[in-house]
């Protein structure tokens, strides 16, 4: 069997007894305190999140902009030094290799994140699409740890605790700064629909950056438990869950981030049909009467047809609701229609809602 | 340390069974509800359903995933602990106070096959 690698910080989560799972080819921590606490920490106040399994290429060189703008759903055509784009990287069928983050380090130089079960697919991919493209591509996953420091006191937290600078950041821009004799990247980024911020440096620096905020007392550990479920409370996509090879952007509702206007880029025919005449299938809400929790995969039914599948589904923490995302035939799709949903042997009412259960408090 | 109770019998897949009588309180052990955190909805079956040995009767459900619960005796139920609807967490407090359904059982017998509460203490170490 192979084993699960380690992030830096991993002795650090088994030495403050957090429940350790697998995910993404990572032994990761799932929770400490508990899933509620710490989402509600988050929502109220300041959680860090060790995220170092997250992936991170560079992609520069003289064609590095037309090079993204080909294997990346969003336009990083003139934009500014400092700005980050959310985007995907699609088949040629409109099927998603990843959703990442492109940061715009410099002239032709930017930085990719990418999810940490997809590190070895997305660097086979781009370096398979790259012929023609005078670009150097360097993988650099191995040398960075990230932390997300996330909620609404992470911005006092980061000055004071940390010492670094970072009211000025505006959302979905980074700076990166000298800090202890090395250069690290901070954005205003995260995952949960709070205020918040990511740091990606040195393994060492990571974990002395993480014991700071946990010894402060003024920042909550936080595990991947509670990651999904404040980023599921706000409708934003998991790779895996709403997103797939099997799933375009366009059918989970994140046509926003898909520029069909550029020029040429790999999945666009599909993608382009699918915006203009609407995708066979499409990411909704569900509201269920009951309390009874819908979870991944199970299955979504208008009378007795099944009509789609759950993508992911909680009962809510922030809103007590038994509510779920879910993929299903776009003809059913209208808001307020009647659907179903099949838990173990029973079937439960429910409605087609809104696919945010908790509104986002970004700074802009 | 997870909490385990003498007298009770349990199962390998961290049921709990207190026989009294004729009949049997079946819910999870301390154990199990550490394992699963947070308990935010416990799906029940009805009274008079059939419940089988070994045989799956309902879920327990943490913020992250939904348990199968198992049986660990047959027989027929004649009450639900209804109080876990409206407070499913009260499983987190106190597992073996906060039984799920009262059983009749079918044959008592049955418990031989269930661990006492030395081996089911020693099927949990690590």
């Amino acid at each position: 069997m192979e084993t699960n690698k380690r992030t830096c910080l991993y002795d650090k989560h088994v030495a403050m007894g957090a429940l350790i799972s697998p995910f993404g080819g990572f032994d990761m921590p799932i929770q400490y305190a508990g899933i509620v606490e710490e989402h509600n920490a988050v929502r109220n106040h300041c959680g860090v999140f060790d995220v170092s399994h997250m992936g991170e290429v560079t992609i520069k060189g003289p064609d590095a902009e037309k090079f993204v703008n080909y294997i990346f759903t969003n336009d990083v055509t003139d934009a500014p030094l400092g700005k980050i784009f959310y985007g995907l990287m699609l088949y040629p069928n409109g099927g998603a290799v990843d959703d990442l983050l492109v940061y715009k380090r410099g002239e032709n130089d930017f930085f990719l994140v990418i999810n940490a079960g997809n590190i070895d697919k997305d660097v086979d991919w781009i370096m398979q699409n790259k012929e023609g493209f005078n670009v150097e591509v360097i993988h650099e996953s191995d040398y960075y740890g990230e932390i997300a420091v996330q909620g609404p006191e992470s911005e006092s937290n980061i000055e004071n605790i940390l010492g670094i600078a970072c009211s000025d950041s505006a959302f979905y821009t980074f700076k990166t700064l000298t800090y202890e004799g090395e250069t690290i990247i901070i954005s205003r980024t995260g995952y949960t629909g709070e205020d918040g911020f990511e740091i990606y440096a040195s393994h060492e620096l990571t974990c002395k950056f993480w014991d700071k905020l946990i010894e402060s007392g003024k920042v909550a550990p936080c595990g991947l438990g509670c990651r999904d479920t404040l980023r599921f409370e706000v409708g934003l996509p998991l790779y895996g869950d709403e997103l797939s090879e099997e799933i375009t952007p366009i059918e989970a509702c994140l046509g926003i981030f898909v520029k069909t206007d550029k020029e040429d880029f790999i999945g666009k025919e599909v993608v382009k049909k699918q915006k203009e005449e609407g995708a066979p299938r499409k990411l909704v809400g569900i509201e269920l009467q009951d309390k009874a929790i819908p979870r991944h995969g199970y299955e979504v039914l208008s009378g007795d047809d099944v009509i789609g599948y759950v993508t992911t589904g909680y009962r809510c923490i922030s809103v007590e609701k038994s509510v779920a995302l879910a993929l299903i035939d776009s003809k059913y799709a209208d808001m307020g229609a009647p659907v179903k949903i099949k838990i173990r042997k029973k079937t439960f009412d429910g409605t087609i809602v809104a696919r945010k259960f908790y509104k986002k408090s970004y700074k802009k | 340390m997870s909490k385990i109770l003498e007298g009770l019998y349990y199962a390998e897949s961290h049921e709990f069974v207190k026989i009294e009588g004729e009949y049997g309180y079946v819910g999870i052990t301390d154990y199990a509800q550490e394992q699963l955190g947070n308990v935010v909805y416990v799906d029940m079956p009805e009274v008079d359903d059939e419940v089988t040995a070994g045989e799956e009767f309902g879920a327990v459900e943490s913020v992250k995933a939904a348990s199968d619960l198992y049986s660990p005796v047959s027989g027929v139920v004649v009450e639900i602990n209804e109080d876990l609807d409206g407070d499913p967490g009260a499983i987190n407090k106190d597992a073996y106070a906060n039984w799920i359904i009262k059983v009749k059982l079918s044959d008592p017998s049955e418990v031989e096959n269930l661990m006492d509460a030395a081996a089911y203490a020693k099927s949990i170490e690590h």
